[in-house]
């Protein structure tokens, strides 16, 4: 390849990722984001400067040699691109769809200093695709087998994760599913539109080409509980469980129909498939021509809203009682949305849902907020204005206000240590809980947060476990 | 894939069904749940589990055919396969010695409180049953809880079998010839359960009743199958199913259930057009 000088290499812009129309994609569930051509890969991948001590890599929750495989990409090496990839992380071409890229590794990017960052995650999500859709996804070589066997409890992001990190060390490896699906959030919650489900379902294929076993309709705590998981056949377990218990707003007329959790919308809709009614047996409210509100200002609430527009709502609103500045939503999922026709309500919150006289939702009393210091989180903390309380009305609301710690593990574990709020009890550096042999990490220790640091606990998860598999230190 | 190792109708459009689910029998307690999916396209719906053996590996559960996926359910036969059977889930009923207990079934609700009656029974209760149907060929499990009970008592609304009214006239009776009764459990229709929880609410009787609201995952990730209990939001999937009858907004938990009435009528049509023959094969079993 020709040298290309590090100033030219800056000079180069970054690569915009062709999207979907946004007028068409609002009526279709297909990915919105298309990725990179090979042409723009390489020409991103040129972008990146090669720094000596990249400081990408520190802001990956699993240490992806970011580096030296946008080096390969530059090359025009895609396939010993992806091989780099998945050295450290499983599900690459999930990660380079929802990971946060511009709060860990491209906010760290040095070509960022100055400009803007390399589009690692563009170019990670290009390098999975192209491995997948050219050659099919490779499966790295394992270690000699250990004779050692590990339950994973939860297949979403962290289980996934740590599966594949275990069984690549040659331990047996069998993860545990409640739904009847492999992929927890990624397959009910995350819509297709942002993260096709094929695509889980390749990357998830793949661990199961390694030798992970899986087994759905699974409940742990209830179909075999963590000590019977202990006492028959596995040396070590992963408690990957998620957040899994929607809170509500706590406030009057939540219970009204047409009130929902987003859990249970995107549930519906991606798990169950109820976009396909009656084809599929599943129904959800229909939307077609109506108004509809989503409470919060999350990733979450976003899938929520796009979702409800793609189904056919008329208006569809986001209502978050901060302003635009402290949602937590990536820029991204915020711009897409509002490219599709959502109109944000910000500075604004909900008193109480208005019942139309027969038990279903028909409006919302809310109230506008103005933003005083900023609170415990860091964020300047809403204050109601008082008087400016009037009803929009709404047919569905979706609140999507974040997540508890589901009780099954706790009530069925009394020997494992859990904090006020549900979440397990660990030590950061190695996931181990109170309660020998067994680890836990992702939403279940943390609380909702994301995909990718998920992800990082399973993969600390997995060499801690690994770890105690040969010294049976605690 | 759960295998139904026996099917057989009980009664009109209310079929039994026998599945190989080893794990879930040993696991199972009174009052714990399953959810059941057909196929690939199917919904997850709860159904209690009425029984089960651990040497056979069984659980037996007991389905009225009222809305598309229940008929279609009730359409399958010995030998097929359920595709997804998860559970137990729920919380197992509270058991104790109550001193007199009586176990009050409407329709298939029968069927939900059979275990509970058992287990009632073997704590050393004294159990009086009351079995509530429409009409005598929609009376079920009247063998099976005589053996069980120490008094059963079955009402049909057309009286064309044992008392002739509902069950809350039987409770009511039972009470005023002067049996103390300790315990109440009643499952069956929410208007029924209403009527029984007002009928032991003047008598400080302890009544529970089994609730059947809509669910999805059924482990508490949804929050679809929210109710109003003693003024609080509960997730009837994990802090249920059952609850203190006295405390329960049941008027809420009608409408809720009423959600997707439209919907059920569609996907019923869809399916009538679609399975008719299956269906029609299936329900003649009865007659055979």
């Amino acid at each position: 390849m020709t040298e290309i000088s590090k100033k030219d290499r800056m000079k180069i812009p970054r690569q915009a990722m062709p999207e979907q129309n946004p007028l068409e994609r609002k009526n279709n569930f297909l990915e919105v984001n298309l990725g990179y051509t090979e042409e723009l890969a390489k020409l991103e991948a040129l972008r990146c400067i090669q720094c000596p001590k990249p400081v990408c890599v520190e802001g990956c929750p699993v240490g992806v040699k970011i580096r030296d495989f946008i080096e390969l990409v530059a090359q025009g090496d895609f396939l010993g691109a992806a091989a780099k990839i998945k050295e450290d992380n499983v599900l690459p071409a999930v990660c380079g769809r929802v990971c946060p890229q511009e709060e860990q590794c491209e906010i760290k990017c040095v070509v960022g200093k100055k400009g803007e960052p390399v589009a690692i995650g563009r170019l990670e999500r290009f390098v999975a695709d192209f491995e997948r859709q050219n050659v099919g996804i490779r499966t790295p070589k394992l270690n000699p087998k250990t004779g050692k066997k590990v339950a994973i409890v939860g297949s979403g992001p962290a289980g996934l994760s740590c599966a594949g990190d275990l069984i690549q060390k040659g331990h047996d490896v069998t993860v545990f599913e409640a739904l009847h699906e492999i992929g927890g959030v990624l397959i009910y919650g995350i819509p297709e539109f942002r993260l096709p489900k094929e695509i889980v379902k390749a990357e998830v294929d793949a661990l199961k080409d390694l030798g992970v076993e899986f087994k759905t309709n699974a409940v742990i705590g209830f179909t075999d509980t963590i000590d019977e998981l202990l006492e028959t056949e596995f040396d070590a377990i992963f408690i990957a469980v998620g957040a899994g218990l929607p809170y509500f707003l706590g406030i009057d007329g939540e219970n009204l129909n047409g009130v929902y959790s987003a859990n249970e919308f995107l549930t519906r809709v991606n798990l169950m498939k109820a976009y396909r009614f009656p084809d599929f047996d599943t129904p959800v409210f229909d939307v077609k021509g109506k108004d509809i509100a989503v409470f919060g200002g999350g990733n979450t609430a976003m899938d929520a809203v796009r979702t409800s527009k793609r189904l056919g709502a008329k208006n569809a609103y986001i209502v978050y009682r901060r302003s635009e500045v402290e949602m937590p939503a990536r820029k991204e999922e915020v711009h897409h949305a509002k490219e599709e026709g959502i109109e944000f309500l910000m500075l604004t919150n909900p008193l109480k849902f208005v019942d139309d006289g027969n038990g279903w939702l028909d409006g919302v009393e809310l109230q506008k907020m103005e933003l005083g210091e900023p609170d415990s989180s860091g964020r300047r903390k809403p204050i109601p204005i008082v008087g400016s309380e009037y009803v929009r009305q709404i047919d569905m609301a979706v609140i999507a206000i974040g997540n508890g710690s589901n009780p099954i593990i706790q009530q069925t574990t009394p020997d494992l240590s859990f904090n006020r709020k549900g979440n397990i009890v660990v030590n950061d550096a190695n996931m181990k809980t109170s309660k020998k042999g067994v680890f836990a990490g992702g939403d279940i220790v943390t609380g909702g947060a994301t995909v990718i640091l998920a992800m990082g606990a399973g993969r600390t998860a997995a060499n801690a476990i690994d770890q105690y598999l040969k010294d049976s230190n605690w | 894939m759960y295998k139904i190792k026996h099917a057989e109708f009980l009664a009109l459009d209310i079929k039994k069904f026998v599945i190989e689910a080893p794990k879930i029998a040993k696991k199972r307690k009174a009052g714990q749940f399953v959810i059941v999916r057909a196929n690939d396209k199917g919904e997850r719906i709860p159904l209690t589990i009425a029984d089960s053996s651990i040497e056979d590996g069984t659980i037996t559960i007991i389905i009225q055919g009222i809305g598309k996926t229940t008929k279609e359910l009730n359409a399958m036969q010995t030998g097929d396969f359920f595709l997804d059977v998860v559970g137990p889930l729920g919380k197992a009923s509270h058991i104790e010695n109550f001193g007199t207990a009586v176990c009050i079934g409407g329709g298939v609700g029968t069927a939900i409180a059979f275990p509970t009656a058992v287990a009632l029974k073997e704590a050393g209760n004294k159990t009086i049953s009351i079995i509530g149907a429409r009409t005598k060929d929609l009376v079920i499990l009247e063998k099976e809880l005589k053996e069980i009970s120490d008094e059963v008592f079955v009402t049909t609304d057309d009286g064309s079998y044992g008392f002739h009214g509902f069950v809350t006239q039987k409770l009511k009776e039972i009470i005023d010839c002067g049996e103390k009764i300790n315990f109440v459990l009643a499952i069956g229709p929410i208007p029924m359960m209403k009527a029984v929880a007002e009928v032991t609410r003047p008598f400080g009787i302890a009544t529970v009743v089994s609730l059947n609201p809509v669910m999805v995952d059924g482990t508490g990730m949804c929050g679809g199958c929210r109710a109003t209990v003693d003024n609080k939001t509960v997730f009837v999937c994990v802090d249920g199913p059952e609850f203190d009858a006295h405390k329960v907004d049941f008027n809420q938990l009608m409408t809720r259930n009423k959600m997707y009435n439209d919907k059920e009528k569609i996907a019923l049509n869809h399916f009538e057009c679609n399975y008719d023959i299956a269906y029609e094969k299936a329900k003649s079993e009865i007659y055979q």
